[in-house]
Order: structure tokens, then C-alpha cells, then sequence
């Protein structure tokens, strides 16, 4: 009997070994970083590995509420720490104040102070350096400093969001000013580049002890993290681009947890759950990317907003959402997320009604059948191309599904795909698509969509192509609502802006709303804690929350 | 001998400064610079970043300007900066040339110790049983698509078994000899098979030819044993094709093996040139293709001295003569 028990006492220990003697993580991501600096580029991969490694002064969290995370409280006009000013050439401009929390040190321990705040913005405001977040930084024309924790920016503009500081990424004075003194070659001669394993430059749970470039990058425990302590002593985090590499990788136990920010696409995870289903633990977590599809006003036919409203009435969205996806990404009807605290869920919808698809058509002309195919009183048949990402499964599959769909109600679509550099970089920028062009469009949390509604962004040889506005949108209520939003800052009109510019965005259809496409994220069943967000700070934000159970 | 290599060396210059002009002015006519993709992506960058950015990555300029101000600085030794790893060039292309040598260094090294053996094993009995299992095993090999088989031996060894990693080049604060042994082992498995197959081809066919030469039938009426018949006299007829073979496979020593690299998160010089290629990044992108020509042009000149040295016949005058 007790030698039983000791038996059983021991198989029972070691059944509880691995997970609680766990104490190296290896996370599996699709894509290595092409520099660590925080403030040069806009790679996923890079800020998920940063995200171990530093934090923003504000964030928004994994329920989109924007939180200080270095600073003490978020300033607003009611606590004072917000006040309106004019600028010297006499523009309405506002300052806030930030007092960074007490406590933070750099990993060689030096502490982290104003001097940081104000060599990061010297950095960011420089044209030559190469900042990716060149706009927030020129916008601050000023930064008094009180003392070495607190510190306030004026800015040349008032805008509503002026709280959010996310693109504020600290740099360590202390080690990146000798590198900037000729700031064209910063880019070139960063510490976070040729010198990335200086725990200076880091001040989170981790910091970074080993690059391989194209490989991985192993991490440690940061002594000078003074929050809570994080689980593991090391994380690794591998890049294996090929996705059946990345399931096999996961499979032997090379690595324990394929991220969703980078990992698996959501056809892949489903059925990669489907075979292996018992062994991980599956969260999808639907977010920010909004499939949609753009549609080019400039054509004649898509100018009438009954074909537009026919469309969308032809199309069974939740029937391919489920048929393709199982459910798991929910069908969009507006630009904005339902997780953002700004959405409306009072907007015009449309369901799948083949019968009022037709009588819009009808409406607007189309009142001949041939062959299956509407035409119009001219004889013109009811025709449009449908371009996407050419090699892109998922996106193909979906754009097979709607073609069958339109074909049932008269409308003859026509697919004529391109790889994406061809479609992106050319196409869709210069507004080349002469009907419809499918893809995923990457916002924040309370992001108004002035680049992508507003007349004045549409993009054209005249402007050097810029801006997102691609269908060629134009609605003079729309501009305005949306110059409002940025400027009447009192939280019921600025709802109220909200609703009206979504109810408008769905009543005109300038885009065919799809869904919002989920994450997988593909987890041990001994990990727990890890808080996907849905927007773009990843959930390595939040690692110290991370622990291993059984 | 130096005439014939002045003659070459020349020659080999003349592709290679061909090759820099075709490979910039390709690369910069590809559409959707990911410079403009990244400016497309992110709706918060105006028409004034993405011309500041583009200034900085110096994408503002006329191709052919770009083109000249690179050639300046590389015949000076300035190989310039990669875009896409935030490192001067050599300091990318360096260790990914090494780990790629290894790794195809290993792989040729198998190919030729299996394939001679099978290719002359075959040669002796054609149309037999031994013949046709290795003729067999050879169209395996040469058929076998490289992605499908390398996914095929992660889930076996690495998934099922558990006897070998599924990819890297070394475990994570390990590293020693045994170690990336192990790591090697499938990629090269892989790599192995896929060449292992033509080469024996190569091998086969030369043989059975050599075989049937008049020298061979009077050796043999001599009494001269098969042993002694093989490695004195015809195996080294049979392998000058062979030889050439080689020789023009030599260049991917340094190019890697796209496919493979990929499958085993292997960091070699094909993925690196890959993306190289797709990330418009001219700098890395040329001086990689440009080694892999040289590397070819290299492989091909020893071909040459190597063909001289095995078969007296052929000699420097004659390969002159032919050019």
C-alpha cells in the first residue's frame, strides 16, 4: 500500500513537472524584425518583440481603454494637466503635462528622467532621422521640463485624442546621443541596432541577451524591472515564415505557443485545431483588420448607390463567415470595430436579401436578363472586376464565395487578381481598379477615418498619390463631420459626430463592409494569462501577467 | 595556363559588371517599392513623410543616377548599408555565406560519396536489378518536390519520432558540434536526395559509355581484375562529365537553397537573397547575386583546370582554341 502511494505520488509529481518547473518560454512568430529601434519603422514583429522589452508611456489596453503606463495619470482638461494655449503665430495649440512614474530605470540602471523625453523628441522631430512617427513630433513644437520626471508638451494643434502619447517612444539619452550627432546616419549607427544586447536600452520584464538575425532572439529577465515579476526566466522568440514549418515546429516542441499577432492565418489555425484540437488551446480573438471592399465611385455603375446597396444585399456574408471561418469572424457593418468604445451599433445593415438586390437594380436600370446577366436599357451587360491579392487563399476563397453570390442575382463579376506588391503599389494606391478591389485596411482604437473618407485625400497625380481615400469618396457632410470630430472634444457632441459620420458611411457604401478578421492564437494549456487585444499594441505588453499553471 | 586564365578573368569581370547593371535596373522596375506599400499601409503617413522617407532611403533619385552612385562606391570597397537588417552588407552576408557553404558543402560532399558508387554500380549491370532499384531511387529523388519531402521528414523525425529539431540552426545557448549536427541533419537529408539523384544519372550514363571504349575491352582481355579496371582506367574517363556537372553546380554552394533555407528556418544565402529581392533592398540584393555569379564562374574555370588535370588530352591550347 505505501508503496502505491509513493508510486502514485510520484507519477503525480511528475505529471506536474513540466509546468511547474516551466521556466523558458519559446513563442513561434512568422516574421523576424528588420531593426530594433523603436522609433525607425512599423514592423508587427519588432513591436511584438518590444513589447517584452519596453513600454509606451500611454497604451491602450487589451479592452481598448487608453492607460498611462509609464506616467502617473492621463492629463484632461478637468484634472488640469491639459490646457489650451495659442501657439506664437497664433494657432489654437494645446499643453499637457506627463509626470513619468517614479522608479523606472534603463537595465544598466540609469534612470529614466526628462532627458530621455527630450532627446526622443529632438530624434522624432528630426526630418533626416528617419522617425516613422515623424507627425506627433512635429506637431510638438515645445517641451518644458519641470524636473527629471515631469514634463509638458505643447503641441500646435488641439485635437481630441491629445492624451494618447502611444508613438512617444522613449530612447536612452545616455547611450543614443553620441550616435545622433550626425542624425542622417543615426539610422545607421543606433545601439539598438549594433548594440542591441545593452540592457541600456531596455527597461522592461526582459531585455535582449542574444539576436540571431533571421532566426530568433532570446531574452532574460530585466534586475532593473521594478513591476510584477514575470514567469520565465528566458523567452525566445523564434521567426519560422513558412506556416506548416511553424505547426510542425510547435508539434515536436520546439516552440510552445504560436503568437496570433504573427502566426497562423485563421483558415490555417482552424484547421490545424481540427487535427490537433486537444493539445493547445485555441483563442481567437477577432480586432482592427477590417476586410473590406473598396469600391471605385469614378465607375458610372458603382456612382449609383442602389447597385452599391444591391450588392451588399446579394451578398450572405454570414454564411461564408461561417462556411469559411467557422464563425469566428464577425461580419462587419461599418469601418469600426465593435470592441471600439466609439461604434455605433444603430447604422443601417444590410442582410442577405436577394429579392430587394434585384428591385435595387431594377431601380437603377438594370431591368434585362440574358443569359443570367442583367443589362441595361442600352444593352450594356451588368459587369464589374473584382480584384484582390493574388496567392492570398483566404482572401480568393472569399472572393469565389461573393462572385457566386452576384452571379445569382444578375451582376457578372469578374476576377482579375495581382501579387500583392503589383496591387498595393500600384493599383489600389493609384486607383488604377476599375471596379471592385478587396483587402484589409489596419487602424487604431478611435481612429478617424480622415485619410480614408475625406474628399481631400483622394489620392491623384496632383497630390503625388497620397492619401487613402481610394474609392474616390466625396460627400461634403462626411468632410465635415470628420473635421469636426478631430476639434469638438466634449464627449457627447464627439459621440454624437461619431454616430452621424458611421450612420453615413453605411448609408453611402463607398465600401462593401466584410468582417473583421480575428487572430488565432494557439496556446499550451499550461499557459495562462496571455490577454490578446484586437488592435495593434500586441498582448506582449502585458508578459509580466503571463504564468504557468497546470 | 596564365593566358587562358587573363583570358577568363576578363571574361568573368565583363558578366559580372553586366550582371550589377541587369540586376539594379530589374530590381528598381518592379512595382510597389515596399517603401510605398508601407505609405499605402499606415494611414496616419502624408504625401510629406513619404517623400522624407524616401529621400532618407535615398529612393528619390533617378535609377540610373542610383545605379552609378552604387558602382562608385562599391569599386571603393563601400558595399553600402541593407535596408531590410539594418547592417552594413558584409556584416549580413557574411555568416549567412558561411552557414550556406556548410550546409551545401555537406549535402554535395553525400550527393557525390553516394552517387559515384550507385552511378557505377548501375553502370556494371545495366538493365538489371540493381539498375532499376537505383534508377528507381534516383527518379525518387530527382521527382520528390523539396518543400513536400522537407515537411515530410520534420513530421516524422521531428514530430513523431522526436530524434531530430524541426528547424534552426542550433539550440538556443548550445551550439556545440553535436549539436548543429543534429540541426543540419534533416536540411541536409533533404538537399542530399534532391541531388543525389542526377548526379548518379550523370554517373550511370558516362560509365556504361566508357565501358564500351575499345581501351576497356583490351584491359579486360589483359585480365586486368574489375576493381582494378574501375579506379584505374575507367573511372576517370567517366567522370570528366561529371566533373562539369559539378563544376556548374558549385555556384550554389554560395547561392543556398531557397526552399530547404525556408523549411528549416535555415539562415543561409537564398532566403537572405529572397527577401533581398522582394524588400528592394538593391545593396544586399546585388552583392548576393553578384557572388553567386562569381561563385558560378569560379566553379566553371576549376571544371576547366580539373578536366585538364584528369584528362591529359584535353589541354590549355585546345580550351583556348575553343573560346
Amino acid at each position: 500500500m505505501r508503496k502505491a502511494t509513493v508510486a502514485v505520488l510520484f507519477v503525480f509529481f511528475l505529471a506536474g513537472a513540466p509546468a511547474s518547473a516551466k521556466k523558458e518560454l519559446v513563442i513561434g512568430i512568422s516574421q523576424f524584425p528588420n531593426n530594433f529601434n523603436p522609433m525607425i519603422g512599423s514592423m508587427l514583429a519588432r513591436s511584438y518583440i518590444l513589447g517584452l522589452t519596453r513600454r509606451p508611456i500611454t497604451v491602450y489596453d487589451a479592452d481598448w481603454k487608453l492607460i498611462c503606463v509609464l506616467c502617473t495619470e492621463l492629463p484632461s482638461l478637468e484634472n488640469g494637466a491639459a490646457r489650451h494655449i495659442v501657439t506664437d503665430d497664433g494657432k489654437p495649440g494645446i499643453a499637457i503635462t506627463y509626470t513619468l512614474r517614479p522608479g523606472l530605470y534603463w537595465g544598466d540602471k540609469t534612470p529614466i528622467t526628462t532627458e530621455d523625453v527630450l532627446f526622443t523628441w529632438k530624434m522624432g522631430r528630426n526630418k533626416a532621422a528617419g522617425a516613422g512617427n515623424y507627425e506627433l513630433f512635429r506637431r510638438i513644437f515645445r517641451i518644458d521640463v519641470k524636473d527629471d520626471r515631469t514634463f509638458t508638451l505643447h503641441l500646435d494643434k488641439r485635437n481630441c485624442d491629445y492624451e494618447a502619447i502611444n508613438g512617444f517612444q522613449l530612447l536612452p539619452a545616455h547611450l543614443e546621443e553620441k550616435h545622433f550627432k550626425d542624425p542622417k546616419e543615426y539610422r545607421k549607427r543606433t545601439a539598438y541596432d549594433t548594440d542591441t544586447t545593452n540592457p541600456g536600452l531596455w527597461f522592461g520584464p526582459y531585455r535582449i541577451t542574444q539576436v540571431v538575425g533571421g532566426s530568433h532572439v532570446v531574452l532574460e529577465r530585466n534586475p532593473t524591472w521594478n513591476g510584477r515579476e514575470p514567469a520565465f526566466d528566458r523567452i525566445t522568440v523564434r521567426a519560422i515564415e513558412k506556416t506548416s514549418a511553424l505547426t510542425a515546429n510547435l508539434l515536436s516542441g520546439s516552440i510552445d505557443y504560436i503568437a496570433g499577432e504573427l502566426g497562423l492565418t485563421l483558415d490555417q489555425a482552424l484547421a490545424f485545431e481540427k487535427r490537433h484540437g486537444k493539445r493547445y488551446r485555441f483563442v481567437y480573438k477577432p480586432g482592427l483588420i477590417y476586410e473590406h471592399v473598396d469600391l471605385n465611385l469614378d465607375n458610372p455603375v458603382l456612382a449609383d448607390r442602389r447597385v452599391r446597396h444591391a450588392l451588399l444585399h446579394g451578398l450572405d456574408r454570414e454564411a461564408i463567415a461561417e462556411q469559411l471561418f467557422a464563425g469566428r469572424q464577425p461580419v462587419a457593418h461599418g469601418q469600426v470595430s465593435p470592441l471600439d468604445v466609439m461604434h455605433n451599433p444603430d447604422i443601417p445593415k444590410y442582410a442577405h436579401d436577394p429579392k430587394r438586390a434585384k428591385e435595387l437594380l431594377r431601380e437603377a436600370g438594370w431591368t434585362r436578363k440574358k443569359k443570367g446577366i442583367l443589362h441595361n436599357a442600352a444593352g450594356k451587360p451588368l459587369q464589374l472586376e473584382f480584384m484582390t491579392t493574388a496567392g492570398n487563399k483566404s482572401r480568393e476563397l472569399v472572393q469565389q464565395a461573393m462572385q457566386s453570390q452576384w452571379r445569382q442575382i444578375g451582376i457578372d463579376v469578374r476576377i482579375r487578381n495581382q501579387p500583392p506588391r503589383v496591387y498595393f503599389g500600384q493599383t489600389v494606391r493609384r486607383r488604377k481598379f476599375t471596379g471592385m478591389a478587396k483587402f484589409a485596411w489596419f487602424s487604431a482604437p478611435r481612429n478617424i477615418p480622415l485619410t480614408t473618407l475625406h474628399s481631400s485625400r483622394i489620392p491623384s497625380d496632383s497630390n503625388g498619390w497620397s492619401g487613402q481615400n481610394y474609392t474616390g469618396y466625396n460627400n461634403p457632410r462626411m468632410d465635415k463631420l470628420i473635421d469636426d470630430m478631430q476639434v469638438v472634444c466634449e464627449p457627447e457632441k464627439n459621440r454624437a459626430l461619431w454616430n452621424e459620420m458611421q450612420a453615413l458611411y453605411s448609408t453611402d457604401l463607398p465600401v462593401l463592409p466584410l468582417y473583421f478578421r480575428a487572430n488565432a492564437f494557439i496556446l499550451p494549456h499550461w499557459l495562462k494569462g496571455v490577454k490578446p487585444t484586437g488592435h495593434q499594441y500586441p498582448s506582449t505588453l502585458w508578459v509580466e501577467n503571463w504564468r504557468v499553471e497546470k | 595556363m596564365l593566358r587562358f586564365t587573363a583570358g577568363r578573368l576578363l571574361e568573368s569581370l565583363a558578366v559580372l559588371a553586366a550582371m550589377t547593371f541587369v540586376v539594379y535596373i530589374l530590381i528598381g522596375l518592379m512595382p510597389g517599392d515596399p517603401l510605398d506599400l508601407m505609405i499605402a499601409a499606415d494611414p496616419n503617413l502624408t504625401s510629406a513623410d513619404a517623400d522624407r522617407l524616401k529621400a532618407i532611403y535615398g529612393l528619390d533619385k533617378p535609377i540610373l543616377e542610383r545605379y552609378g552612385n552604387w558602382l562608385m562606391n562599391a569599386l571603393q570597397g563601400e558595399f553600402g548599408y541593407s535596408r531590410s537588417y539594418s547592417r552594413p552588407v558584409l556584416e549580413v552576408l557574411v555568416p549567412r555565406l558561411g552557414s550556406t557553404t556548410l550546409l551545401m558543402g555537406v549535402s554535395l560532399a553525400l550527393s557525390l560519396a553516394f552517387a559515384i558508387p550507385m552511378g557505377v554500380c548501375a553502370a556494371l549491370r545495366p538493365y538489371s536489378k540493381a539498375d532499376y532499384a537505383i534508377n528507381m531511387l534516383c527518379f525518387a529523388g530527382i521527382s520528390i518536390p523539396s518543400f513536400w519531402f522537407a515537411l515530410l521528414c520534420i513530421i516524422l523525425f521531428a514530430v513523431h519520432l522526436e530524434w531530430l529539431p524541426a528547424g534552426g540552426m542550433e539550440t538556443v545557448g548550445r551550439g556545440d558540434l553535436l549539436d548543429r549536427a543534429k540541426y543540419m541533419a534533416l536540411p541536409v537529408l533533404v538537399l542530399t536526395i534532391g541531388s543525389v539523384g542526377s548526379f548518379t544519372r550523370f554517373m550511370r550514363a558516362s560509365m556504361i559509355q566508357t565501358l564500351r571504349q575499345d581501351y576497356i575491352r583490351t584491359a579486360r582481355a589483359k585480365g586486368v581484375g574489375t576493381a582494378r579496371l574501375l579506379t584505374g582506367h575507367a573511372l576517370r574517363n567517366a567522370a570528366l562529365p561529371l566533373v562539369t556537372v559539378v563544376g556548374l553546380s558549385f555556384g550554389n554552394l554560395f547561392s543556398g537553397a531557397l526552399i530547404t533555407e525556408i523549411m528549416f528556418s535555415w539562415l543561409g544565402m537564398g532566403k537572405m537573397m529572397y527577401d533581398a529581392i522582394l524588400g528592394n533592398d538593391f545593396n544586399l540584393a546585388l552583392i548576393g547575386l553578384l557572388f553567386a555569379t562569381a561563385a558560378t564562374l569560379l566553379g566553371n574555370f576549376l571544371a576547366d583546370i580539373s578536366q585538364t588535370a584528369l584528362d591529359p588530352r584535353v589541354s590549355f591550347a585546345s580550351r583556348e582554341a575553343e573560346r
